[in-house]
């Protein structure tokens, strides 16, 4: 069973790749950015094929590794 | 830990090649259950920069150190002012002094939600701050961006201390000063 996880920046944390990234968009001329945030994503393959078994596995993955929740959020997606 | 260790010191480096965060890797190897155990038996732990980083992942210390407000890496002479004067790590300080070590990091940003911060204050948890020359704490001498100019906080028993600036890096006149040595020395009577 597939999943992706998205980890990203909770709000009101500063991201200064975020900001390096949206300036270097201004400065390719790339207008109509309001703002980027960086995060993360991971593609994750699980042995079980039981949805509840494998949302279990992700928050405990997430809660306990990639994510550190004092700055950052998480979501998962399972991929059927 | 072997019986009878007095101290267990986590230097800088880049475990695991700063995969995911910088010491989320290393925060959860196993060694670190016996790190964590000497802890909770009141046994001393010095994390610097790296370790700093990797104690604040493994939970032994509370927030997250990230990247630095100007992203770029900083590497340089800092001064720092010491918080309190009565700990195991201090005590060959004096409160208030200044001194001067180095800093070499790219993600020295210390960063806690607000009742963290509110708690590390009123607990007198804040063992450094970044300071000029003349003690004149943050401004620009706050180069990483860290909150409250925070450069190191202590454990709620003041027996685990986490600091990004680099102590051991002074501590020979040959090497450019000597105000990282009084840590050390302290470290040494308290064993």
């Amino acid at each position: 069973m597939k999943a992706r996880v998205t980890v990203t920046l909770k709000t009101g944390v500063l991201d200064p790749q975020g900001k390096a990234i949206e300036g270097a968009l201004g400065s390719l001329g790339l207008e109509g950015v309001e703002s980027v945030r960086q995060g993360k994503l991971f593609d994750v393959e699980l042995k079980t094929s039981d949805p509840a078994e494998a949302e279990e596995t992700l928050k405990a993955m997430c809660e306990k590794l990639l994510a550190n929740t004092v700055i950052e959020s998480y979501r998962y997606e399972i991929a059927g | 830990m072997p019986e009878g260790t007095d101290l267990v010191v986590l230097p800088g480096g880049f475990s695991y090649g700063d995969y995911l965060r910088c010491g989320a890797i290393a925060a959860r190897a196993p060694a670190m259950d016996a790190v964590r155990a000497h802890a909770g038996r009141g046994g001393l732990v010095l994390g610097i920069c790296n370790g700093f980083q990797i104690l604040v992942e493994s939970g032994l210390l509370p927030g997250i150190l990230t990247r630095n407000k100007g992203l770029r890496f900083i590497c340089k002479s800092q001064h720092l002012k010491v918080g309190r004067a009565d700990t195991a790590f201090t005590s060959q300080y004096s409160e208030g002094q200044v001194i001067e070590v180095c800093c070499a990091h790219g993600e020295g940003n210390y960063f806690a939600d607000a009742e963290t911060i509110e708690r590390l204050e009123g607990e007198g948890r804040v063992a450094f701050r970044y300071c000029d020359a003349a003690g004149n704490v943050g401004g620009n001498a706050n180069a990483n961006g860290s909150i409250n100019d925070i450069a190191g906080i202590y454990s709620e028993n003041l027996n685990v201390l986490g600091m990004m600036p680099h102590p051991e890096n002074l501590v020979d006149a040959a090497v450019g000063g000597v105000d990282g040595l009084a840590l050390f020395t302290a470290l040494a009577k308290a064993a």
